[in-house]
């Protein structure tokens, strides 16, 4: 295992290109070894190209990619001992299960007595043992993707494990029992993996940190719940989390937000000039409907009014559209709470402490 | 005007794909079906296409039997999870293309696949061919495709499952609104996700092998599914279904204490029942309670699913917002004994909570 460095990479596909539109911002990335990191981001934002990069598919066109310290950015794939896993399986169907697995061990001249011991923790661990003598080709898909999945965790003795949008092909029935034996195989064999997916719930579920990525920059590293919590910029808090993170757009106005008649009290306040522009990012699990028996006064919550336009049944949660002078809001109410009829006013309760500043797209630092 | 199902039945391989399906399909409403994979949903849309014979049972429009109706003369449009376009055609052509094959005039074909581009928010994008459009784009030129048909039968099968997960939360929304102007169409939309099948349905049939277990509005689906099978696929996570006793002032669950039992469950006869435990009537932290193992963390969307091992007993609980627990951790759990389920033996509902009725 091995820590990945990335310094001042960058990759355009055609030469000559404007560096706005490189298919890879030049980047600084350290990873961990044997952390599991999950690449996210719009289709087109780049992770393929990044995973790319690091498994040598691609020579990056500027920068230096690092393996432990050596230099291996003209280094070929075969050379960087890496493990990488695809969308679509890649396995030999005339091998047994066995065979398929202990293949990649024979052929770095492993012992036998220890590519059995290998071959039989894995199989173990993916729920494959007692299949072992299984032709390849009498598998069903979602079988031969474990056994693709289970060739790229085999080997112990592999700077990392890179994989493509592994579970893309998976029936979504199968998809949380294959997440879950992933999960479990590298929290047993701690390798370092890097792992692209453009489904947000897969990736959260998986790794330790995400690396969030939009137009080929990195935007935000974390674990899901500093991303969640704190999105470092308003694209952060729309792209983690359903619904969206809320955002309404303000004035700066003695440390709190000015959005129509109401003052917004802030988390903290942005370190920018009275009358800046600022946008209150709130998820939508954190407002409260306040209904006319409860006491709405409480000063670590502001006060926001406006109309209720629509009510999403969601089962156990319903999400509710309330327009707040010309912009909109999701509130997320669990089912037991009563919701007012579509189109009644209400008063909303937004805690300070989750009201985060946004300024010109990002979340403003704390000044104290 | 309606479409009734009546007794569709079909078998394959010796197994029953569609049993015994009888439903009426009213214009003008959104009919989601909801259920597992292999729980005839698909089955179900090829028949009403008439894409897929039945061994017994009748497909009747307005009455009459569809039964001869071949599937060009349905008048049925149909959009499916693998968006399908022509490659060497533009959005428009892609639109246009059944309509010219219906031999609708040229003029009146390119004023309908306009109409139907514009009602899916594409008409700047009118003129790209697929390979140049977004997924999400593309099921949406699919989608218009059916729209233009202006079929007085409309199935969509599972459409969103493959786009990537922002999208999928604003074409739902999307699809809402353009369903609300469908008028005498019948609508029907299959998905294995309940927030889905709620959200968009006017009425949701749940599926269950090959059976419909029940028809009904979200609200009704939801806060009193009729069986355990609903219970479980009408939650997401599943509700927690563990074999329980009424034993006079109590509820005994397998694994957790003694709950006190609610008034919903006075009134019934002591002894062996199925208990319904919603994931989020369960709580974990770090107070007095049942003591349980974490086995995995789930992540979707803005709530938690942690799966718990509790004395041999596996549940899960759902936790809104994103938490930082770890499998192996131990926790200790409570109950909301007022939001439990109770099912006869069979997994019929006995009892469901009074809480948060609509
Ligand atoms: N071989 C290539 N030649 C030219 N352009 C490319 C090539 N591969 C990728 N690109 C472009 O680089 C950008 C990033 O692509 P990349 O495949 O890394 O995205 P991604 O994040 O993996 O997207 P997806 O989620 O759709 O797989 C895109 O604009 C893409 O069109
Ligand atoms: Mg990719």
């Amino acid at each position: 295992m091995a820590t990945l460095t990335l310094e001042n990479v960058a990759q355009t596909y055609n030469p000559g290109e404007d560096p706005d539109r490189w298919a890879l911002k030049p980047l600084e990335l350290t990873l961990e070894s044997g952390r599991t990191y999950a690449l996210v981001g719009p289709s087109g934002c780049g992770k393929t190209t990044l995973l790319n990069i690091l498994s040598g598919l691609v020579t990056p066109s500027h920068g230096r990619v690092t393996f432990d310290g050596v230099d291996v950015t003209s280094t070929p794939t075969r050379l960087r001992n890496i493990a990488q896993v695809f969308q679509f399986p890649v396995i030999y169907r005339s091998m047994t299960v066995r065979d398929n697995l202990a293949f990649p061990l024979e052929c770095r001249g492993w012992p036998r007595s220890r590519i059995e011991e290998r071959v039989r923790a894995v199989a173990e661990a993916l729920g494959l043992a007692d299949g072992l003598d299984v032709p390849a080709s009498r598998l069903s898909a979602d079988e031969k993707q474990l056994i693709s999945l289970g060739r790229g965790l085999v080997r112990d003795d592999v700077a990392a494990v890179l994989m493509d949008e592994p579970l893309t092909v998976i029936d979504p029935q199968l998809k949380l029992s294959l997440r879950r034996k992933i999960r479990q195989l590298s929290d047993e064999f701690a390798p370092t993996v890097i792992y692209v997916t453009h489904d947000q719930y897969e990736a959260m579920t998986f790794a330790q940190e995400l690396l969030v990525m939009s137009e080929g920059r990195l935007i935000q590293r974390g674990t899901p719940e500093q991303l969640f919590e704190s999105p470092s910029s308003t694209f952060v808090g729309w792209f983690v989390g359903s619904p969206s993170m809320n955002f309404l757009r303000g004035t700066l106005e003695r440390g709190a937000a000015r959005v129509g008649e109401h003052l917004i009290d802030l988390a903290w306040s942005p370190p920018v000039p009275h009358g800046s522009e600022v946008t209150v990012g709130i998820r939508p699990e954190y407002i409260r409907i306040v209904d006319g028996g409860s006491h709405p006064g409480d000063a670590s919550e502001t006060s926001v009014h406006g109309r209720l336009v629509a009510v999403q049944d969601h089962g156990e949660s319903r999400v509710c559209e309330i327009q707040v002078r010309e912009q909109q809001v999701a509130v997320k109410v669990r089912r037991e709470v009563h919701v007012p009829k579509v189109g009644s006013f209400v008063d909303l309760g937004l805690p300070r402490s989750k009201c985060l500043p946004y300024v010109e797209g990002r979340l403003a630092t704390c000044g104290d | 005007m309606s479409v009734v199902a009546q007794s569709l039945t079909s078998w394959v391989d010796g197994e029953a794909h569609l049993d015994d399906v009888t439903l009426t399909l009213e214009p003008g409403r959104i009919h989601t079906v909801l259920g597992r994979t292999g729980a005839g949903k698909t089955s179900l849309l090829r028949v009403l296409a008439g894409l897929s014979d039945v061994d017994s049972g009748d497909v009747l429009l307005d009455g009459r039997s569809l039964r001869e109706v071949p599937p060009w003369r349905r008048e049925t449009a149909m959009v499916y999870q693998q968006f399908i376009n022509y490659p060497h055609l533009t959005a428009l052509e892609n639109v246009m293309f059944p309509l010219r094959r219906a031999k609708v005039p040229a003029a009146e074909a390119q004023r309908r696949a306009k109409e139907a581009l514009e009602q899916v928010g594409l008409t700047h994008l009118s003129d790209r061919r697929p390979g140049a459009l977004s997924g999400g784009q593309q099921q949406r030129v699919a989608i218009a495709r059916a729209l233009a048909r202006r079929a007085r039968i409309l199935l969509l099968d599972e459409p969103l499952v493959n786009l990537d997960f922002k999208l999928r939360e604003q074409l739902r929304e999307e699809l809402r609104g353009l369903f609300s102007g469908v008028g005498e169409t019948v609508v029907v939309y299959t998905t294995t996700e309940p927030a889905e099948a709620l959200m968009l349905g006017d009425e949701v049939i749940v599926m269950h092998e090959g059976r419909v277990a029940q028809v009904g509005s979200p609200a009704v689906i939801f806060e009193t599914p009729a069986t355990t099978a609903v219970a479980r696929v009408v939650n997401d996570p599943p509700m927690n279904v563990i074999p329980g006793t009424l034993q006079g002032e109590h509820v005994a669950v397998r694994g957790l204490d003694l709950l006190p039992r609610a008034s919903h469950l006075a009134g019934f006869a002591d002894g062996p029942y199925l208990v319904g435990i919603p994931a989020p009537s369960l709580t974990f932290g770090t107070g007095p309670g049942v003591l349980a193992t974490i086995t995995f963390v789930e992540i979707s969307g803005s709530e938690t699913f942690v799966h718990v091992d509790l004395q041999g007993t596996e549940l899960v609980v759902r936790a809104e917002g994103i938490h930082d627990v770890s499998t192996g951790d131990r926790v200790s759990m409570t109950v909301d004994p007022s939001r439990l389920f109770l099912f006869t033996e069979d997994g019929t509902l006995a009892a469901a909570p009074p809480h948060g009725r609509s």
